[in-house]
């Protein structure tokens, strides 16, 4: 297993308020707009892009939410791990807002369609975007694309993207892993 | 997320206290489903349950089939009342004949100890213990632990003291497995013709008086007085019941803290418990059925992912 970095601390957190930016430029005070990172990974980045946001560039209050998107996986019972489920935290209406999921790494795109189906339950969202860290160029399985990405990475299928963030790994890095 | 160590919920018996913690967390992000505006997930969708009741139930049946539907499994459902078992078919051939038409996943309702345990080993599909006679009916200690957790934080350490029937009920012997893998301590209280002869080598202890149970313990489970399994009279009258163990207000408000009164119902409102006790604060009756439907979705979930 060798692993070669593609992101340093420093890169993450140019992209990240890079993204920010982009963000503000599209949603301005974000009065109709709630972000909602999905679980479990996409929780950090969308905390740090609140906190960005917030402290940063003073918007007043971003809405933040945690989706779980276990129970609406397409692969229950077709895998020999066990699905493990995670929070999820809405505590708000979706009802006609705008809704901007939040994820590290865009992969098949199968983790976004269950989202995009699981975020139903909370009502009708006006429109959904997604941000992520890292989309992924190679495997899609579905038609899904970023609405605002960090990086592009061409990794192939035995490869792996690793997204660590300080709070949980002690380090803000991207690695690209060949397994 | 580990999977549970059986393939079958026979009863509470034949688990773990992994499996009741893996049941419960699962449970916790069901419950959450259950109280979003649309409360349904699509996990179940490619598999089909049976319900199976050859003894009459409401809150059971109806919690199951909700837990089933919230799943988006597809579910049939009959009462032996209505079917062919009337007209001498056997529970083998009853079951494989529902089998045959791909069903998955069978819950079951049965007069007699053990028929979901023989199920088990004669059929060909996940089996689910609604109620087996006098003997278990695990989902019920299940979410009656599950209400406990709700409540105080945790079963560990808890004084739980199981009031009534304990001779025909399959909830106390249930409970008491469950109650005692999660390290809770119980007593059982009702008249001695009630109490099953050696209930002690099951690790509890019996108090026959019930002001004296009540004292000692932080949650009382007020069990219905089961007159349809009574061959002869265990006690002299409801009356006289009533008046020895029946819970009511006052009694409640006599006690020097607040204990917690759960039921697993159909009440006798004015036989084991009053209606201003089953309605006032300390009751957890109607939680326990809400979280009944979060268990259930618990346990078929997690036994529906070990379906090959």
């Amino acid at each position: 297993m060798s692993q070669k970095i593609l992101l340093t601390s420093k890169e993450v957190n140019i992209i990240l308020h890079r993204l920010a930016c982009q963000l503000i430029e599209k949603h301005l005070y974000f009065s109709d707009t709630i972000i909602i990172g999905i679980q479990p990974r996409g929780t950090f980045l969308a905390e740090r892009l609140k906190d960005l946001l917030e402290k940063e560039y003073k918007i007043p209050k971003i809405a933040l939410g945690y989706l779980d998107i276990t129970f609406f996986r397409d692969d229950f019972r077709r895998t020999n791990k066990p699905l493990e489920a995670n929070k999820t935290q809405i505590d708000f209406i979706v009802e006609n807002k705008k809704v901007v999921f939040i994820d590290d790494v865009l992969y098949t795109g199968r983790s976004i369609r269950s989202a995009l189906t699981a975020i139903q339950s909370f009502g009708r969202p006006s429109e959904i975007e997604l941000l992520v860290l890292i989309d992924r160029r190679f495997s899609r399985h579905l038609p899904i694309q970023p609405d605002y990405r960090g990086r592009q990475v061409d990794a192939i299928g035995n490869e792996r993207v690793q997204v660590c963030w300080n709070e949980q790994d002690g380090e803000d890095a991207v690695y690209l892993i060949n397994k | 997320m580990s999977e549970l160590s059986v393939n079958h919920l026979l009863g509470i018996k034949y688990i773990n206290k992994k499996d009741i913690d893996l049941i419960f967390e699962t449970a916790d992000h069901f419950k959450e489903v259950i109280n979003r505006p649309i409360k349904k997930v699509p996990s179940l969708r490619d598999i089909t349950i049976a319900n199976i009741f050859f003894e009459n139930s409401t809150r059971t049946k109806l919690s199951f089939e909700l837990a089933q539907k919230r799943l988006s499994a597809d579910v049939i459902s009959f009462s032996a009342a209505q079917s062919s078992v009337k007209k001498g078919e056997t529970l083998i051939d009853t079951v494989n004949n529902i089998l045959s038409m791909k069903v998955d996943m069978v819950v079951m309702r049965h007069s007699n100890p053990g028929a979901a345990h023989f199920l088990s080993q004669n059929v060909k599909a996940s089996i689910v213990n609604a109620g087996d006679g006098a003997h278990e009916h695990p989902t019920q200690a299940l979410l009656d632990s599950y209400s406990i957790r709700e409540k105080l934080g945790d079963v560990a350490g808890k004084k739980v003291v199981i009031v009534g029937d304990i001779l025909h009920s399959r909830v106390a012997l249930s409970n008491i497995y469950a109650l005692q893998l999660q390290g809770a301590e119980v007593k059982v209280c009702g008249p001695k013709t009630l109490i099953p002869r050696h209930i002690e080598s099951l690790g509890v202890t019996v108090e026959p008086n019930l002001r004296k149970a009540l004292e000692w313990c932080d949650v009382a489970n007020m069990l219905r007085v089961q007159n349809e399994r009574m061959d002869v009279n265990f006690f002299p009258s409801t009356r006289e019941y009533a008046q020895q163990y029946g819970l009511d207000k006052s009694l409640l408000d006599s006690l020097n803290k607040e204990i917690i009164i759960m039921h697993p119902g159909p009440i006798n409102r004015g036989v084991e418990i009053t209606s201003d006790v089953a309605d006032s604060k300390q009751s957890v009756i109607l939680n326990q059925v809400e979280n009944g439907v979060a268990i259930r979705m618990a346990v078929i979930y997690l036994l529906a992912s070990k379906i090959q």
